[in-house]
């Protein structure tokens, strides 16, 4: 029978964010943030490369923002499942170098080298793998990680690569609202109608959950994957370029390194004005100086239509979910963005509720990961997540009008089933074209992936009748499979994901991640050899100075030197088993030496002592 | 072939359904069938959970929804509830038509054509109330009379839900 491998110990929670992630377990009583190995919860969504070629991440990596930004990159999560086209806006306001050779799937430059997004968050996720296999002192191969809500097919799709790639099996990807009310669910078993607003780094959320004898039921959900606290620190960073080009006659914005320690400075006013009426931003740069002091008031002005934009996919979410505000019995806030007081009394004025705020709004997700991890290891009973798709599934019909097959907030796994025809005879294939969004026609829409329906057997147009099955499972993520109507058999598909890697690529990836492993513990054993080498040759050459060495015969004398040939003839080779293998034969042949050093250093000891 | 969504959800083939106790056998059946529950199985039965989750969800939004409940059962009972008879204008309805189809040529826009709105609404708000009652019928006597007259208000509904997006042209 089936040999089911699941250590219920081992589904860690993870919530990869656009500005920082973090890795959750549950304890035996609750979920639980993992340290990293320098005390920090937060892992900055930050990867560098070094000269050396080695992937640093976190707040190891974000010190080099500053001093190596062509071999640093953050805020990866806004390129994850995305083409060239779809970022240029973003081009605009980050710094991503974008390689020439990108084609429908993005590659960033590190340096000299080119990696996908899903490679890069899989350097974070590796990373928060590491922090949570030291802290548990058990292997982490399974996964719960947390994607926004609004994410699309793709993105949804570049988040299981990455995980892929960093040797984690994805168990679900949970939307990132839903989990944060998991997490505040978990000591309050309330019935009734939550809205999770969820303003993070990068992207906007909102979700409406009704709660009821533990099911999380998800009426609706909307939201804007572009829009942050990135672009609130852009506001602050644009003003105070044009006040530093004015001031100083000089435009730094080409300036990678002095970008980057100016978006530090305003970062930490922005910060500092959520606890105080009054910050100021100071800048250093090249023995010049900048300063301003910002208002409450002046920075609210800069961001209240950032604030005002996630308005109105509240208001739709409550139209979907078919809620007044009235209805709504809590609030929850959820990501760092949520700490500034105007996005607050704004939630507060639309919802007519003070906002839940008393789980760190940093960690909220991750814990509510780990609550689904346990849910699926079974550790966790009674709960149980039902959740929806963010965006309408259509194929592309004729005059590329879409035909909605799936409709948005529709609980999945959702499922549709389309038969197709052929339109000409002697056809052998048909192309299904597949979308996600809300729009009319297709152009409009995010085209998803085409299906290739092959090897039809040639008849009479309309003769043919396939039958495909869209699934949208649970992890938000499109599954399609076909059926020949008259034969009942498995009919093949060819799929070309529009924005995505092939199967083929993520698992080459996977290996070559593991290779890379295998290579860079190779070359640190090659290392730790030679600087053993290094202490055995250096105390040989001194022991020759020693009377010890002279008191050896001609023959051990001549088999040191022999040994000592042979550590240096492989000492520059990569085999570190075969130099220490030299180094113990050397070892062997100085027993002798060794002795007779120890016993005239007793005698010279002794010589200086009177007895 | 599979069972249809009343099978499913263990009900009888009725129209009239207490939507506190459709979501009682939603939350109960989810407990069964969610992939969740079924994490730690095989691969096999996984993709078998996937499936039945995703039939009950579907059951249970089609079943929700009153006037796709009554679509649903028509179809389930052999009748064609296919596009015809939604491009003819209904006979009691033409003058209506017409009257609306002047006042856009004319005003074209919001606030002349709010009346008309109103007016619609009351139609439907009429129909929703028969068919209410056309449910209840269908429940007791199982006539197939009940269903055709069903589908004719249905028809009817159709037409004038989009005679209302008609007049939601924006000022």
């Amino acid at each position: 029978m089936f040999q089911i491998e699941f250590d219920t110990n081992t589904v860690v929670g993870i919530d990869l964010g656009t500005t920082n992630s973090l890795v959750a377990h549950m304890s035996a009583t609750q979920p639980e943030v993992i340290l990293g190995a320098d005390g920090d919860k937060l892992v900055p969504s930050v990867v560098s490369l070094t000269p050396a070629g080695e992937i640093i991440v976190g707040n190891e990596a974000r010190r080099e923002l500053i001093d190596h930004p062509d071999c640093t990159i953050y805020s990866v999560k806004r390129l994850m499942g995305r083409g060239v086209g779809d970022v240029q806006q973003e081009l605009k306001l980050f710094p991503f170098r974008i390689a020439e050779d990108s084609e429908s799937v993005i590659r960033v430059r590190l340096g000299e080298k080119t990696f996908t997004p899903p490679e890069i968050s899989a350097f974070i996720l590796r990373q928060l793998k590491k922090n949570a296999e030291a802290a548990l002192g058990e292997r982490a191969t399974k996964a719960v990680i947390t994607v926004p809500a609004y994410f699309n097919d793709a993105q949804r799709q570049a988040t299981r690569d990455a995980g892929r790639i960093a040797g984690l099996e994805v168990l679900r990807l949970v939307n990132e609202p839903t989990a944060a009310a998991l997490a505040y669910g978990l000591d309050k078993r309330k019935e009734g109608i939550i809205a999770v607003y969820d303003l993070g780094g990068g992207t906007f959320d909102i979700s409406i959950l009704k709660l009821q004898e533990g099911i999380f039921e998800v009426l609706a959900t909307n939201g804007d994957t572009h829009l942050g606290g990135d672009d609130i620190d852009n506001r602050l960073l644009h003003i105070a370029l044009e006040d530093i080009q004015s001031e100083w006659t000089e435009d730094i914005s080409h300036i990678g390194e002095a970008v980057q320690t100016l978006r530090r400075d305003v970062i930490k006013a922005k910060e500092a004005l959520s606890f105080q009426p009054t910050a100021q931003i100071e800048f250093e740069w090249r023995g010049k100086s900048y300063h301003r002091e910002i208002t409450r008031e002046l920075f609210e002005n800069l961001i209240r239509d950032i604030v005002d934009r996630t308005l109105g996919p509240c208001r739709n979410c409550m139209k979907d979910a078919g809620v007044t505000p009235e209805q709504i019995d809590e609030v929850v806030m959820v990501g760092g963005s949520t700490r500034i007081p105007l996005v607050r009394s704004a939630v507060e004025v639309l919802f007519r509720a003070r906002p839940h705020t008393e789980l760190n709004p940093d960690e909220v997700v991750a814990l509510g990961a780990a609550v689904q991890a346990g849910i699926l290891a079974g550790t966790v009973e009674n709960q149980l997540l039902l959740d929806v798709t963010p965006l309408s599934l259509g194929i592309e019909t004729y005059g590329g009008v879409v035909s909605k097959i799936i409709h948005r907030n529709s609980t999945i796994p959702a499922s549709a089933s389309e038969s197709f025809t052929t339109g000409v005879d002697g056809q052998t294939n048909v192309l299904i074209h597949v979308v996600q969004g809300e729009r009319e026609l297709a152009k409009d829409c995010r085209s998803l992936a085409r299906f290739d329906l092959k090897d039809i057997a040639p008849m009479p147009a309309g003769m043919a009748r396939i039958e495909v099955r869209f699934l949208i499972d649970a992890n938000g993520i499109l599954n399609v499979t076909a059926r020949d109507a008259r034969t009942g058999k498995e009919h093949s598909v060819e799929v070309t994901p529009s924005h995505g890697l092939t199967l083929e690529q993520v698992e080459a990836m996977y290996e070559a991640s593991i290779e890379h492993a295998e290579e860079d513990l190779q070359t640190a054993q090659v290392a730790q050899a030679r600087v053993d080498a290094d202490a055995i040759l250096l105390a040989i050459e001194k022991a020759k100075r020693n009377d010890a060495y002279r008191e050896l015969d001609d023959n051990e004398r001549r088999q040191i030197e022999d040994a000592v040939r042979g550590l240096q003839s492989v000492y520059h080779g990569e085999d570190h088993h075969l130099i220490r293998e030299k180094i113990d034969a050397l070892n062997d042949v100085t027993h002798h030496l060794a002795e007779n050093m120890m016993n005239t250093a007793v005698s010279s000891a002794l010589k200086g002592t009177k007895i | 072939m599979t069972r249809d969504y009343f099978e499913f959800l263990e009900l009888p083939r009725n129209l009239d359904i207490d939507p506190k106790d459709l979501e009682q056998r939603f939350y109960a059946f989810s407990r069964k069938h969610h992939p969740d529950v079924h994490a730690r199985k095989s691969a096999e039965d996984r993709a078998q959970a996937e499936e039945a989750a995703a039939i009950l969800n579907d059951a249970y939004r089609t079943l929700r929804d009153p006037i796709k409940r009554a679509q649903y059962l028509l179809k389930l009972e052999g009748f064609d509830i296919g596009e015809q008879g939604t491009k003819d204008v209904p006979p009691e309805l033409l003058e209506e038509v017409f009257e609306l189809n002047e006042a856009i040529e004319e005003s074209g826009k919001g606030e002349a054509l709010e009346p008309f709105r109103v007016r619609f609404a009351g139609m439907q708000g009429e129909i929703d109330t028969e068919l209410q009652h056309k449910f209840a019928e269908w429940d007791r006597a199982r006539d197939r009379a009940i269903l055709a007259a069903i589908r004719g208000l249905l028809n009817r509904r159709k037409y004038i839900t989009n005679l209302i997006a008609q007049t939601n042209v924006p000022d």
